[in-house]
């Protein structure tokens, strides 16, 4: 935590975090104190004067259908985000770590779109998927299958659910590539000697020693489901159609800043926090763990 | 590898060539998209293989501008994405190097409470607390300048994290050999940790610029005014415009130049990048 060693006691250790502590009270801890405040608070229609009503808000959020659907299909597209993007990159990591030749190359060829913004791919896989002209679906067209992500909400959300992927890719490949090379050749080596195929050895040997990797990956991939997906969301489907693919982020936005109710937005921050929170305390205990091996 | 199985190499092969096929086949689209004339892209189907119109579009998308967004240059919306990322890149490096090097290398009071100050921050992505945020610039008058776009976002736990871990490891002897010569404080942290932690700064540059570049809640919510725009934010607008005015020609254009430097970052320093991305997450 501390060096052996270090400088004599003087003003200058507060000068070095004032800018960082400052930034962090003024826009992280204020606005967050300020969410949770105005979560137990009413506010009339036009902002006059606001009362306070304890968890009233809450209660209003959790008895809220609309916001019970949300949550339900925000815990869908984020496990098949994960599921999706883990698996194939999964694949593609066993794949590249057994090749000698080119594997550099490849690396390079798939790790790209970790760089793209997610608005970005958003745009991409709309124009892909758009029912008028995009290529993609006048193939499906072709092939008998009706694609309009405008009005079907399944589609919609397989569009979104396939561009979150996308993009994710690249990040779990990486991670799972590094885990792989880690693990020590003469393992896999002498399971080879005693007869045991690629993908006997990958489920017996690789897999399980992977599992710290895939488990903080897994912690990963819901938080950027859960939060950085909201780029996506506004650039294809706006939470459309008919809130099929409202997920969480998207609604605190459209409630808070379109809709303008400020009390129940803040609400639903406050559950977000919660989300994080809990997200990144069982990101660290599991770090713990790692450390004490 | 362990034995050699031509038939699994072929195999490893082939499933990573068809992959990268899949992975790539959206920014091939875009680029066919981005060399055809206007008229070309509205018959379907679409091409598959590019066009001749491309530097045509390429100069199109920069003197004209795309849909809506006509009045606001491709040009000057990379160069505010550009601004917005160094600030955000270089500010958190500079904020997170100094507040580590207080936390390794000085014993004061509050010494931990300011670390889990800094802590927190790790837990509260902009996205959660978007209104109260947004209050708070709009009451400093932040909104619609290069200051509100960038300075919410420099605070950064893991970059200090990282710091922390690098300063660390760091050699007692160093700074006991640089005491006995009368450096001081400053002079130590100038001389040689900025120094040896040369790589990991630079690491993490490359994860930063990329963060700060793409993105795109944050500017959505502060910028009103038009020559505030990012190339990110650009690309939304002209999608609301394609409804009426398909110019997916330009729209794909201006796609590509959006993509393009991040890209160019990750691949042309991929060592970095990979060191980078694996050192923060972790």
């Amino acid at each position: 935590m501390l060096k052996r060693t270090h400088f004599n006691p003087s003003p200058l250790p507060y000068l070095l975090v004032t800018p960082q502590i400052l930034i962090t009270i003024i826009f992280f801890i204020w606005p967050a104190s300020q969410a949770i405040f105005q979560s137990l608070l009413v506010e009339d229609a036009f902002g006059l004067k606001s009362e306070f009503v304890w968890l009233d808000n809450f209660i209003e959020l959790f008895t809220d259908e609309i916001y019970f659907n949300s949550f339900g299909r925000t815990l869908l597209f984020s496990s098949l985000v994960a599921f999706l993007s883990l698996g194939t990159a999964l694949l593609l990591a066993a794949t590249a770590d057994r090749i000698v030749r080119g594997a550099t190359t490849y690396r390079t060829l798939l790790i790209w779109p970790y760089a793209v913004a997610p608005v970005v791919a958003g745009a991409l896989w709309m124009f892909i998927f758009d029912p008028t002209l995009g290529i993609v679906a006048y193939m499906l067209e072709a092939l008998g299958y009706d694609w309009n992500h405008r009005l079907n909400g399944n589609q919609a959300m397989a569009l979104i659910i396939f561009a979150a992927s996308w993009k994710q890719i690249s990040y779990n490949f990486l991670f799972f590539l590094a885990g792989m090379q880690a693990i020590p050749k003469s393992l896999t080596e002498a399971a080879a000697i005693d007869g045991a195929g690629p993908a006997w050895r990958f489920w017996t040997i690789v897999f399980p020693l992977l599992s710290p990797t895939t488990f903080f990956l897994l912690v990963m991939n819901i938080v950027y489901a859960f939060f950085e997906t909201f780029g996506i969301v506004h650039a294809v489907t706006k939470g459309g159609p008919a809130g099929a693919t409202e997920i969480l982020v998207y609604k605190v936005y459209n409630d808070g800043f379109i809709g303008l109710d400020l009390g129940g937005s803040a609400a639903q921050s406050v559950v977000l926090m919660a989300i994080v929170i809990t997200l990144t305390v069982i990101q660290f205990r599991y770090i713990e763990r790692k450390v004490e091996y | 590898m362990v034995e050699n199985r031509p038939l699994t190499n072929f195999c490893s092969h082939a499933v990573l060539i068809f992959a990268i096929a899949i992975i790539a086949f959206p920014i091939w689209i875009t680029f066919v998209a981005a060399s055809h004339d206007a008229v070309r892209m509205t018959q379907t189907p679409l091409p598959l293989l590019p066009g001749d119109q491309f530097f045509i579009n390429l100069k199109d998308t920069f003197t004209q501008g795309v849909g809506n967004a006509r009045e606001q240059s491709v040009g000057l919306m990379l160069m505010n994405s550009l601004i917005m990322a160094m600030m955000i890149a270089v500010g958190k490096i500079i904020i997170s190097l100094l507040s580590a090097f207080a936390i390794v290398y000085f014993r004061f009071p509050f010494r931990m409470g300011f670390f889990w100050m800094i802590f927190v921050t790790l837990m509260l992505p902009v996205e959660v607390r978007i209104l109260p945020t947004f209050e708070v610039v709009a009451n400093l008058g932040m909104l619609n300048n290069y200051w509100g776009l960038s300075i919410p976002l420099i605070a950064s736990a893991t970059a200090t994290f990282m710091f922390r871990q690098v300063f660390l490891t760091v050699p007692d002897e160093l700074l006991e050999a640089a005491r006995i010569d009368g450096a001081g404080p400053m002079r130590f942290f100038k001389d040689i940790l900025i120094p040896v932690s040369r790589t990991n700064i630079a690491a993490l540059f490359v994860i930063l610029f990329i963060y700060g570049w793409n993105q795109y809640l944050w500017p959505l919510l502060i910028t009103t005014d038009k020559n505030m725009y990012t190339i990110v934010m650009g690309i939304k607008q002209m999608l609301e415009a394609a409804e009426e005015s398909p110019e997916w020609h330009l729209i794909m254009m201006t796609t590509l130049l959006a993509m393009l430097p991040p890209i160019v970052v990750v691949v042309g320093m991929q060592k970095l990048f990979i060191k980078g991305l694996t050192e923060t997450e972790k």
